[in-house]
């Protein structure tokens, strides 16, 4: 029989104070019940000899101080998971809300899962093929990744994303890691803050498809209490671990938007009144999302993976801010969206200069995409680096002022990105036509520009 | 043993009570689980303790531990080749004990203990001998000798010493101290990792530490034994290049501290280290090597220790006589797990709520770095015979990217090296994207001899008329944004051409061509040499009326262009 405590001695936001307590843990899971009998379920944040403060994953509404009864469980937070939560759609708390009852749990696993150690760890180098080019051919994404958008308000972050989950494979005639056994996949998807809109966009996103049948989702709304965003991502984390590593699928996770993940978290650090980082996010904001963006990977010797692709709206579109800059500093690459390409009608808007995915290099290359990738998009990049400074140039200037070359690079520019980079939202390229693309725009150069690639590339690639 | 109670618990910070002849920074083993801490601050019989582990599930009224020692890490061979989380716990042994997930309140010997290694004595009986003196030798590794030396602090004359197989635990030698006493050694110590080991004197460097990147070598060389820092926003490609410079510089060892830094990171180096010859030995450079990674979900107190942990395995090897880089990815992690403890201490903030002791700490590790004379008289015939050195290259990740970060302007106070990273550069994918004006070095007077004997007379003339061409650049680009290229003269004109040709040529370098990746300074050299040559001729042509394009299309700069790929002979 559990000891139950009417001994609440205060709450403030999301934290409630227990007091005369005895025999309580560090991480513990709390339950509290009010009058009414309803249980909200929280976490012991710090405990002395008799005092334990506890913080809510759900509201505080309704709670009171002398009625409200609270519970130690003696474990952590726990997940249920099983087979069946394929197809089905939850809260950000992990009850079902799709009508049907609550699958029966194969075991039950804490959703903060533990550190993967690095020696365990197997690179990741499998090429995703997104269809996308911008992607595809400038930043590519391998299989046990982490690799966000960052996006701001107002950018079609929410489309790309579902067209990544839509599209996403392995290229065929490639031997994956597992030796060419049937492969699974699925999507799980936790959703933080989203609004309605946007949440039955993805559901019937995944519905039309067909891939409803191999997702999971976590749904916690705008209008869902804040403080239960902080449990929803770690929800789909461990649902994904649990996928990848015991049921051998390769799982892609999308999480949006970690900007409201991050402002529930700055909530309960400022109910704490610790000593506020930048912007008055925790100063711990790193290590808790690291936490998280480090649970995708690979492990040595199992064939599932789990790649992420979290979405944030930057605060103001800036890269600077905490949430963003944090982000860029744990996860493998970034992909960033455009305002100005949007303003232009150039969809997906993905500015591929800033734009990077840090593990591409094992990934492309012969046998897994084509021998020239690298070096073809180290060119691409050069060019329309130039081609970008030519054209700020003849802003200032004017066009005529502009060396030859420098015009012929300010043209490359644009059709770069209204031929490469723009595509339609549900066009599926193939890799290799990406790469063909590629280098039927560099053709509008004399071989002497093209400094990154290998002579024999040119003579074997570029056509005039 | 003596024991505390546990009377509050914090994430990371646990406070007990009753902790009566507690010493600071003295390891202590927290609640049932046995997690390991370290006390960090104390009131009265009250101890406030980081723990380097996960400390979910530790509740007031545990025991706690007290070790009566700070915390070590152990010495001897078998360090290199190793991977060790930040306390010096091996995580490949972690994997064979817990599985694929770093489990806490496991233990495990930083050495094998049940390796047998064939010592082979060098002291001799009846031989005085004293500190760091060596008393014998190990093949640690194909590439690397382990001298085994007498331990800081003892002296004497040897009574017994022997031949043959042992294991790291096994009494090789037995010492006579002059009072009396007997000292039995054996080929591992321990040392606490936040005291410095000691040394003769420390003497100033003046080898360079050859990187194999243009950029560095060239431009802003770091000495053996010397300190650099690496600030950049993420995507800059810090990473990149301190992975870069642990592959090829022209270290006898390497450690490699990834502080809370990315898994799949310390994942290639793993991967990858072994599959790599180092150009000097031709071995794999796994054989020079040893990891330390405490990723960035792994526990932020470990994080605070990993850089102490790794410098002190670094002063080990200098104390042999070799000369050791260390690499810390990222200092920024570090002091952001400083920050974390502070915060949960209730410390005054200093700025952006780091400590006030910030500077401080930064300042005091990096001045572990150095070339030193050694404690003991060696013989090693590398050098003189009696020089180690350790040379210590952080990254540091300011937010933003803006240089007035704290941690950026505490590294610059100590450091004598700045390699600016820029993430315009990298968008433009020119890497190393360290940008050549902002960045310094403060050793090209420590190393213009060396340069000189042994590369080239004209070696330093030719960098600084380098830099001076892309000073220029600056300036002239300036300029032609204002009133368009046309308006240069030709001689400018031609500046603009070479200085393009440096940066395209020579300091851009291709980390993933086999011969491109890393350049010997012969190399370097002649490649600069081709370039201000070309330049000095095509000056004197177009002062007698030559034609700019003729001279830009001229086979001398496709051959410029070509020479990254060629190796040092072929140019």
């Amino acid at each position: 029989m559990l000891k139950e405590y009417l001994t609440v001695s205060s709450i403030a936001g999301p934290l409630v104070l227990v007091k005369n307590i005895e025999e309580v843990k560090y991480g513990e899971l709390a339950e509290i019940e009010s009058i009414t009998g309803e249980i909200r379920r929280g976490r012991v944040l710090e405990v002395s000899s008799d005092v334990a403060l506890v913080q809510l994953f759900e509201e505080s509404r309704g709670l009171d101080i002398f009625k409200s009864k609270v519970r130690f469980l003696g474990k952590g937070i726990e997940l249920g998971v099983s087979p069946d939560m394929l197809g089905r759609i939850f809260d950000g708390l992990g009850k079902p809300i799709d009508a049907s009852p609550r699958p029966i749990s194969e075991k039950y696993i804490d959703v903060n899962g533990s550190p993967i150690n690095p020696f365990a760890r197997d690179y990741p180098d499998e090429f995703i093929q997104t269809g996308i080019s911008a992607i595809d051919g400038m930043n590519p994404i391998v299989r046990g990744q982490k690799l966000p958008i960052f996006s701001g308000t107002g950018l079609p972050h929410n489309r790309l994303a579902a067209q990544i989950a839509r599209q996403s494979r392995v290229l065929p005639g490639t031997t994956p890691k597992g030796g060419g056994v049937q492969e699974k996949f699925g999507v799980v998807f936790g959703a933080m803050g989203i609004t309605f809109e946007e949440a039955s966009f993805f559901i019937s996103q995944f519905r039309e498809t067909g891939a409803i049948e191999r997702a999971v989702l976590f749904i916690n709304l705008a209008d869902d209490p804040a403080i239960e965003r902080i449990a929803t991502p770690r929800l789909a984390l461990t649902t994904a671990e649990y996928f990848a590593f015991e049921k051998n699928m390769h799982i892609l996770v999308i999480l949006t938007d970690m900007t409201n993940y991050a402002e529930a978290l700055r909530e309960v650090s400022a109910a704490r009144k610790e000593i506020p980082g930048r912007r008055g996010y925790p100063g711990y904001l790193y290590t808790d999302l690291a936490t998280m963006y480090e649970r995708a990977g690979r492990i040595k010797g199992k064939t599932g993976s789990i790649t992420q692709i979290p979405v944030l709206t930057m605060p103001e579109d800036d890269k600077t801010h905490p949430i963003p800059d944090l982000t860029g500093y744990i996860t493998e690459g970034q992909i960033i969206l455009s305002r100005e390409l949007q303003r232009r009608g150039i969809y997906p808007p993905i500015d591929v200069m800033p734009s990077l995915s840090r593990l591409k290099d094992k990934g492309i290359g012969p046998d897994k995409t084509r021998e020239d990738h690298a070096d073809l998009l180290n060119q691409l990049f050069a060019c329309y680096a130039r081609g970008r400074e030519a054209k700020e140039l003849a802003v200032i200037l004017g066009e005529e002022s502009l060396s030859e070359m420098d015009k012929v690079y300010l043209k490359f520019s644009d059709s770069f990105e209204e031929k490469f980079i723009q595509q339609a939202e549900f066009e599926k390229r193939d890799v290799l036509e990406t790469l063909d693309l590629g280098w039927k725009l560099l053709s509008a150069f004399p071989a002497s520009e093209l400094s990154r690639v290998h002579e024999e590339y040119i003579q074997k690639y570029l056509k005039k | 043993m003596k024991e505390g109670r546990i009377i509050k618990v914090s994430g990371p910070l646990v406070v007990a009570d009753k902790m009566e002849g507690a010493k600071m920074y003295d390891v202590v083993r927290v609640g049932i689980p046995r997690l390991i801490g370290e006390i960090i601050e104390l009131r009265a019989d009250h101890a406030s303790i980081q723990v380097y582990e996960e400390t979910t599930g530790i509740g007031p009224g545990e025991p706690v531990f007290l070790t009566d020692e700070p915390l070590c890490v152990e010495l001897g061979p078998g360090l290199i080749g190793s991977i060790y989380d930040g306390i010096q716990r091996p995580l490949d042994i972690l994997r064979e004990k817990t599985g694929d997930y770093i489990v806490r309140g496991v233990e495990a010997d930083a050495l094998n203990r049940k390796k047998k290694w064939e010592f082979k004595s060098k002291a001799k009986k009846n031989e005085k001998i004293g500190q760091g003196d060596i008393l014998g030798e190990v093949q640690e590794t194909s590439v690397v000798t382990h001298r085994v030396l007498l331990p800081p602090g003892i002296e004497g004359v040897v009574e017994e010493i022997s031949d043959g197989k042992f294991s790291v635990d096994d009494v090789i030698a037995k010492v006579r101290l002059k009072n009396g006493g007997r000292e039995n050694i054996t080929m591992v110590q321990r040392w606490p990792v936040r005291k410095d080991r000691p040394c003769k004197e420390k003497i100033s460097p003046v080898v360079p530490l050859v990187t194999g990147q243009r950029v560095i070598d060239t431009f802003f060389p770091v000495t053996k034994g010397g300190v650099a820092c690496i600030p950049g926003p993420f995507g800059s490609g810090k990473t990149v290049v301190l992975h870069e410079i642990a592959k090829w510089a022209d270290a006898d060892i390497i450690v490699y501290v990834g502080c809370g830094e990315r898994g799949n990171e310390m994942t290639d180096v793993l991967i990858e280290f072994p599959k790599l010859c180092d150009p000097r030995t031709g071995k794999s450079l796994m054989e020079r090597s040893i990891l330390i990674a405490n990723t960035s979900n792994m526990p932020v107190a470990a994080r605070e220790a990993s850089v102490y942990t790794g410098i002190t395995l670094a002063e080990y090897y200098r104390d042999m006589g070799y000369d050791v880089a260390l690499m810390a990815d990222s200092t920024s992690r570090w002091a952001e797990a400083l920050r974390e403890i502070s915060g949960r201490l209730e410390e005054m903030p200093g700025e952006e709520g780091y400590p006030a002791y910030l500077g401080m700490r930064v300042a005091q590790f990096y001045e572990r770095a150095g070339r030193v004379v050694t404690l003991g008289k060696l013989q090693n015939p590398s050098n003189d015979g009696k020089t180690g050195s350790l040379s210590v290259v952080g990254a540091v990740s300011p937010p933003g990217g803006d240089l007035s970060d704290a941690v950026v302007q505490a590294t610059l106070r100590v450091v004598k090296v700045f390699w600016s990273l820029e993430d315009k550069l990298a968008y433009k994918r020119h890497f190393p994207a360290i940008n050549w004006l902002s960045s310094y070095s403060l050793y090209l007077d420590n190393i213009k001899d060396f340069l000189k004997t042994e590369i080239g007379e004209d070696f330093l003339e030719l960098r600084n008329m380098a830099m001076k061409i892309l000073q220029e650049e600056d300036k002239l680009l300036e300029i032609a944004r204002l009133v368009g290229i046309e308006s240069l003269s030709i001689e400018n004109r031609l500046t603009l051409e070479i200085a393009r040709s440096l940066r395209e040529d020579f300091l851009h370098q291709n980390a993933f061509d086999p011969i491109d990746v890393h350049s010997s300074l012969l190399k370097q050299y002649k490649m600069l040499k081709l370039i201000i040559n070309f330049y000095h001729d095509s000056l004197e042509k177009l002062k007698a009326g030559g034609a700019l394009d003729e001279i830009l299309t001229s086979p001398i700069r496709d051959k410029l262009r070509k020479s990254k790929f060629l190796s040092e002979n072929e140019i």
